[in-house]
């Protein structure tokens, strides 16, 4: 059957980010250089053996870009599963217990979702420490907000449905009911929003890169990545470009993807 | 000269999956001062072709006819408010509820360039019959009730002067007897102002009472068409017949016999002086009744008379603020035990059974909460009750939106009956179903009850079909209970006025007492 699932576009976007999860599984088969120590005279502008050139020690860009995905994607993998376990457990509670559970946890979703997300990451990183993974959860702290606003809502509306009912109304009970009952039918949604907050994860954890709280040189990430480079962006722009384009669609498929989720409904 | 004339009308749409052909060779006509009703259970094509005739159909919908005239003209979106007005099916949905009722119907006016609006919309306002139509006009949708907004849509129809109103589903979303004022307003118009009425309906009774002409369509085409009179005293085609035999409330009065009236036997459910309050609302006052053991008890009321909440407290699924129900000689209290002996089954089986879970899943649910039989025998049990509301076993592995809406409530039937219940309770269970379906479901239950010895608690506002299944009845209006007995003897002596009225607003009338509206 044809389904928004199986246009182009989205079998693009599925492309897209099949590529980039491949670059982190193994990374050794799209490229034989070394991510760490250049081989290369510096700042050459992209060529057959440099296609994305190299950067200021003269180590190959695409060969770092591609090393870079692993750190980038299980940071953004980490980051949304954060925001979703624990948003997720904080919206169903709310949502089914409702009363004095319910208000204290919606306000203190609120006071989350009143700070700017980067502030709220860098305040969490500053308590944690500086690194790779201390970023990620940083990064999911944000999220928590969003998550539990949502699955609250979806919990609502759910549980105030017919066949929950029938199924109190059967014996079940409300742990049985919130399993076979609640979760499955209030996932949905949640699923998009678990594409879109990746993609907007991989960009915060660029952003936090970029200003060095994230993962230490030399490791490649893709935010370090355009960070170390713009000091050449007058003269070597393509170090700033090319890793940002790669960033961008990875971004724009998760997106697109969740997109799709949104508008089909049904998985 | 007919006032509107369609010939050979043929409406299909185009979805990703193909063409769909939804309505193949319609003719239908209606005459100046008359009503032709089109008559069709849901997705027969009735709806599409009044909105094809009005020009109202998506844009992925391909209408081609013979001809479509009004008094020889072919019908186009020009003529749309102007020549031909429409009655939408749902009065609360159908209004735009950030303006007021005055600014709704003076919207047709103003489009087409009327002057001095206000006064025509006041007149109009009072001809439907909405008393201080100064205070209405600057009202809220919101703050009128369902047959009110009903006569202001109406008023939006006429107010452009129309030869011809085409009426979808007018009161299906309203009670009996608004149901009946509103069609009597019709009527009046029609009389009054000269013009013709094209009615959608599901009910072949209201088709009977209120239609010169009678259109029945079944599967996107016209099965029989003919006067009211000759169609329903004389109906050629078995779709027709069946659908004659299975509405209950051209049966009432004539060949189907009221149930004996009393059985003697014991009393499983009392019910005494049952309360609900909400804040300071009362929703439910002072309801007492008795249901003796495989017994039919029906709770009839209006929307708002607080017959659901009484039955939400005898399942168990609230606690009632006062008043005391007692099954089976113990007093209730709402919990999970009590959860077994009470079961209830849904007005809408779309939304009683979850869309992710298989049917022989949702059936056996239960069984899983109270007993410890293993998986493979709560199959087994799931594949006997499926069979018992004759449904094939093959169907457990589906899922609810592979099922009919019939299938469906046969399923929530099921998964009420598979606990082996004392009480069922029936909370508007055939009320979202159509006809023929009903009828089913209907002797499905009869032939349950008298297999199994349930005991049923019919809650309704239909009173055709409660004279039809129970043996005994309460009429309830705003939470006070009006009236109780056995069925026969409420239904043939009414002591209420309420009572009376509701009686009276049953549809059909005119087939029931023989004086066929001959459309002369």
């Amino acid at each position: 059957m044809k389904t928004a699932y199986t246009k182009p576009t989205a079998l693009l976007a599925y492309l897209i980010l099949a590529t980039a999860i491949l670059w982190s599984l193994a990374p050794g088969l799209f490229t034989q250089g070394d991510p760490i120590i250049g081989d290369d005279r510096a700042l050459l502008a992209p060529s057959a053996t440099h296609w994305f050139g190299t950067d200021s020690v003269g180590r190959d860009l695409y060969t770092r870009v591609i090393y870079g995905a692993r750190n980038s994607l299980l940071g953004a993998l980490v980051a949304v599963l954060v925001g979703l376990i624990i948003g997720t457990s904080l919206g169903v509670i709310a949502g089914t217990l409702r009363g004095k559970a319910e208000t204290i946890i919606m306000r203190i979703v609120d006071v989350l979702l009143s700070i700017p997300s980067l502030l709220l990451s860098l305040a969490v990183l500053i308590l944690l420490g500086f690194g790779t993974m201390n970023a990620a959860i940083a990064v999911g702290v944000t999220s928590i907000a969003m998550f539990a606003r949502l699955v609250r809502s979806q919990v609502l509306s759910v549980v105030s449905s017919d066949y929950v009912e029938a199924a109190y109304g059967v014996g079940s009970t409300r742990t049985a009911v919130l399993i076979r009952h609640v979760l499955p039918n209030s996932l949905t949604p949640v699923l998009a929003l678990v594409a879109l907050q990746f993609a907007s994860a991989l960009l915060q954890l660029a952003t936090l890169g970029f200003l060095g709280y994230g993962t230490p040189p030399p490791t490649p990430e893709w935010g370090l990545l355009i960070a170390d480079s713009r000091a050449y962006l007058a003269t070597s722009w393509w170090l700033t470009l090319l890793p940002g384009a790669v960033i961008v669609a990875v971004v724009l498929a998760a997106n697109h993807i969740s997109h799709i989720i949104n508008q089909e409904g049904q998985v | 000269m007919s006032l509107l004339n369609v010939t050979d009308l043929n409406v299909s749409y185009t979805a990703s999956s193909g063409t769909v052909q939804a309505v193949h060779g319609i003719n239908l006509t209606v005459e100046r001062g008359q009503t032709t009703a089109i008559v069709g259970e849901s997705g027969s094509g009735k709806s599409t072709s009044a909105l094809a005739i009005i020009g109202l159909l998506p844009d992925n919908a391909s209408v081609s006819a013979g001809a479509i005239t009004l008094i020889d003209q072919p019908v186009t979106p020009v003529m749309r408010g102007k020549r031909v007005g429409l009655i939408p099916q749902d009065p609360t949905n159908s209004l735009n509820p950030t303006k007021t009722i005055g600014e709704s119907v003076a919207e047709g006016l103003r489009i087409h360039g009327h002057a001095d609006v206000k006064s025509k919309v006041l007149r109009l306002l009072e001809k439907v019959g909405i008393d201080q139509p100064e205070r209405r006009y600057k009202q809220y949708p919101h703050e009128l009730s369902g047959g009110m907004n009903q006569r202001v849509l109406i008023a939006a129809a006429l107010a452009l002067e129309p030869d011809l109103l085409i009426a979808d589903e007018p009161t299906s979303a309203l009670d009996v007897t608004v149901q009946k004022v509103i069609l009597d307003l019709l009527d009046q118009m029609r009389e009054e102002l000269g013009i013709g009425i094209l009615l959608i309906t599901h009910d072949l009774a209201v088709a009977g009472d209120r239609a010169h002409r009678i259109v029945v369509m079944q599967q996107g085409a016209v099965v029989e068409e003919g006067l009211a009179a000759h169609v329903l005293a004389n109906p050629r085609q078995p779709y027709t017949q069946r659908l004659l035999a299975d509405a209950p409330s051209l049966a009432t009065g004539s060949q189907a016999p009221l149930r004996p009236s009393t059985r003697e036997g014991e009393i499983i459910l009392s019910v005494e002086n049952l309360g609900q309050v909400y804040g300071n609302f009362t929703a439910l006052e002072g309801l007492s009744f008795e249901v003796t053991r495989g017994s039919t008890h029906a709770i009839v009321g209006e929307s708002g008379s607080g017959k659901t909440t009484a039955g939400r407290a005898i399942a168990g699924l609230l606690t009632p603020s006062s008043g005391q129900i007692t099954l089976d000689g113990v007093k209730l209290k709402p919990s999970r035990a009590l959860r077994q002996k009470v079961q209830m089954v849904y007005q809408n089986p779309y939304s009683s059974l979850n869309p992710r879970q298989t049917i022989g899943k949702a059936i056996g649910e239960g069984l899983g909460n109270f007993t410890n039989l293993t998986k493979k025998q709560i199959q087994q049990r799931v594949q006997d009750y499926l069979e018992l509301v004759s449904l094939s076993p093959e169907l457990a592995n589906r899922r609810p939106r592979e099922l009919s809406g019939g299938q469906r409530q046969r399923v929530a039937i099921a998964r009420a009956l598979i606990l082996e219940p004392d009480v069922v309770v029936l909370d508007e269970a055939v009320s979202a179903l159509d006809v023929t379906v009903q009828a089913q479901i209907l002797r499905l239950l009869e032939k349950l009850q008298q297999e199994l010895g349930l005991t049923y608690l019919f809650i309704s506002h239909d009173l055709a079909v409660v004279r039809q299944i129970s043996d005994t009845v309460t009429v309830m209006s705003r939470g006070q209970q009006v009236e109780h007995g056995e069925t026969a003897h409420v239904f043939t002596n009414p002591q209420s006025d309420f009572t009376r009225t509701l009686l009276g607003a049953i549809p059909g009338a005119s087939y029931r007492h023989g004086n066929y509206n001959l459309g002369l």
